[in-house]
């Protein structure tokens, strides 16, 4: 079973390392970087804030298109050019079918992120000529955002198990923006009543919280992240994924695949 | 006891079409049929007729409103039957990112092939399928014909006992569909069971030993080509010198064509003695009288003139361009 699993993953990661698609969003986001470090250089005495803040935000915002861009066709591609047919006729169950593509579509994004951080780190360096204690904290929003990535794969997967790769982008994107609201949204709780306060309360436990998961500000101020954080937003962001990835084998199982 | 190869029981797909109000559209009416081990069968009819969706249900890709159908007296979703198919399905589009080489690695890798039995297999296979050559290409650099193969490839690849192929002659030039019915001998020669779709009905009528025919999602008949042919009228053809027709064979209701200074005329078989009597009476030159072997390709279309007899014009017309 797991290594059925491994090979599928293996085999997503090696179809999008292959992508062409995906080594120039990398060049992209490496052009990125090179914007902020000669941003920085321009800003007064701010020259870390800039980069940690524009650096991470363009790895969350790679990450989180390369995310949408690859998910919604894990599923749907495969049906399309009906290569899942001789998975499928193998002694694969779907559910196993589904966790591979997770599994190597997150490998992917992590091996993504980490490349990326590395590009964020150099240009940390560039600018400061020297490295910080509280750079270390970089590592923690990188480690979120990986989370974060790890949520909008399944949601993509959620989707493209059902829809069309359109609306499945469209469908994960509007969730990404709102869940990057979650915060005001929890707000508008408080402040409601009757029938809205129901629905904002619904809506706030089935939109995924991505604004607890944004501690960039903080980091680039050089605040630390509390341990506390990082537990509830792994034990978060476990939960979240495996009830969206339990949604999408739910519905996978018992799709006719025409 | 030797199982049975495939056995299906009253399989029924129904779908539900429209996207407000729904409707149902059967693809597959209840369809019951057996298959032995070893042998190569043929599963006929024209496109729409049900053939890929019956295909799609025993690999378990769409499920069935209605039936079941059990395969080496295994349920269609039992892991351990799954290990011993195969399947090649109509058109097949693989990972285009890798290579011949790579892919039959995949596929081995995902039908439980160890790895020290996996290489010298997909070698084996490889060569068996005529593309050792290109094992390291990427098959986004195949041919239509080389992705058929590398399809019977991955397919044949775990030495399943019974191969599904949806198709597999579609698409192919004469010398494709030859190696592709060289393959399917060779299959049976090792005692596979070949259950294969087509609608090309030389390839199966050379190839099968039964075959089904299927119209409209409607079984329409099963056996060998001599057991379905057997109950269809028999016909003889007698052939004349000159090139007049009495008008007494037109009235015997007999098909007549000139060629040259002879006329063949196509008959039923006990029209046989009056045609000759009127050839004498107008003193014309008899030079033979053959039986008709009556193929599968008639028999086929008898069938399928009882439910769409404008298609088969149709489809006469086409086979006469």
């Amino acid at each position: 079973m797991r290594s059925r699993i491994f090979h599928i993953a293996a085999n997503t990661f090696r179809e999008a390392v292959r992508d062409r698609v995906l080594y120039n969003l990398i060049a992209f986001a490496l052009l990125l970087t090179a914007t902020a470090i000669l941003v920085g250089q321009i800003s007064m005495q701010i020259e870390r804030l800039v980069v940690i803040n524009l650096g991470l935000t363009a790895v969350s915002l790679f990450g989180v298109v390369i995310a949408i861009f690859i998910g919604i066709g894990l599923v749907s591609k495969e049906i399309e050019k009906r290569t899942l047919y001789t998975v499928l006729s193998r002694p694969v169950a779907r559910w196993e079918f589904i966790a591979g593509k997770f599994f190597g579509l997150s490998g992917t994004l992590v091996v993504n992120t980490s490349c990326m951080a590395v590009g964020v780190f150099a240009a940390l360096f560039y600018v400061a000529r020297q490295l910080h204690g509280s750079d270390a904290w970089v590592l923690v929003a990188m480690y979120f955002i990986v989370l974060e990535l790890l949520i909008t794969t399944a949601l993509a997967l959620f989707f493209s198990s059902f829809s069309s790769p359109l609306l499945s982008a469209v469908f994960t994107f509007c969730l990404f923006i709102a869940g990057s609201f979650a915060e005001d949204l929890r707000g508008f709780v408080g402040l409601s009543h009757g029938l809205q306060h129901w629905m904002a309360m619904f809506a706030v436990y089935a939109i995924p919280n991505f604004s607890a998961l944004n501690v960039i500000g903080q980091v680039a101020h050089g605040n630390p992240i509390s341990g506390q954080l990082i537990f509830w937003n792994t034990a978060y962001t476990l939960v979240y994924t495996l009830a969206v990835l339990s949604g999408a084998i739910l519905i996978f199982e018992h799709r006719n695949l025409k | 006891m030797l199982v049975r190869a495939i056995e299906i029981l009253g399989l029924e797909k129904v779908y539900q079409v429209g996207f407000w109000r729904k409707r149902p559209r059967r693809a597959l009416h209840p369809l019951s049929l057996a298959v032995e081990q070893g042998e190569i069968f043929g599963f006929l009819g024209p496109n729409g007729a049900g053939k890929t969706t019956t295909l799609k249900l025993l690999m378990g890709l769409v499920f069935p409103t209605g039936g079941t159908a059990r395969i080496l007296d295994m349920e269609l979703d039992d892991p351990r039957m799954k290990a011993q198919i195969g399947f090649l399905p109509e058109q097949p589009y693989f990972y285009d990112y890798l290579t011949a080489r790579e892919l039959l690695r995949y596929y081995g890798k995902l039908s439980g092939l160890d790895s020290k039995q996996l290489a010298p297999r997909v070698d084996a296979v490889l060569e068996q399928v005529g593309l050792k050559d290109a094992a390291n290409v990427q098959l986004r650099k195949f041919s239509k014909g080389m992705l058929q193969r590398a399809g019977i490839a991955q397919a044949i690849l775990h030495d399943p006992k019974v191969v599904f192929l949806d198709e597999p002659m579609s698409g192919l030039d004469p010398m494709g569909r030859r190696e592709v019915r060289v393959l399917i001998e060779q299959l049976k020669n090792d005692g596979k069971t070949v259950f294969f779709s087509t609608h090309i009905l030389s390839d199966a009528e050379a190839l099968c030993d039964r075959v089904a025919i299927l119209n409209q999602g409607t079984l329409r008949g099963v056996g060998s080509v001599e057991e379905l042919t057997a109950g269809m009228r028999a016909q003889v053809e007698i052939v004349w010198a000159g090139n007049s027709t009495p008008i007494a064979l037109t009235r015997l209701g007999a098909a007549c064509r000139t060629a040259g200074d002879t006329v063949r005329a196509v008959l039923p078989s006990a029209q046989q003695d009056a045609a000759i009597e009127a050839l004498r009476r107008e003193q014309l030159r008899l030079i033979s009288v053959t039986p008709v072997r009556l193929s599968l390709e008639d028999y086929f279309m008898a069938q399928l003139a009882q439910d769409e007899p404008e298609a088969v014009a149709a489809d006469q017309a086409k086979a006469a361009r």
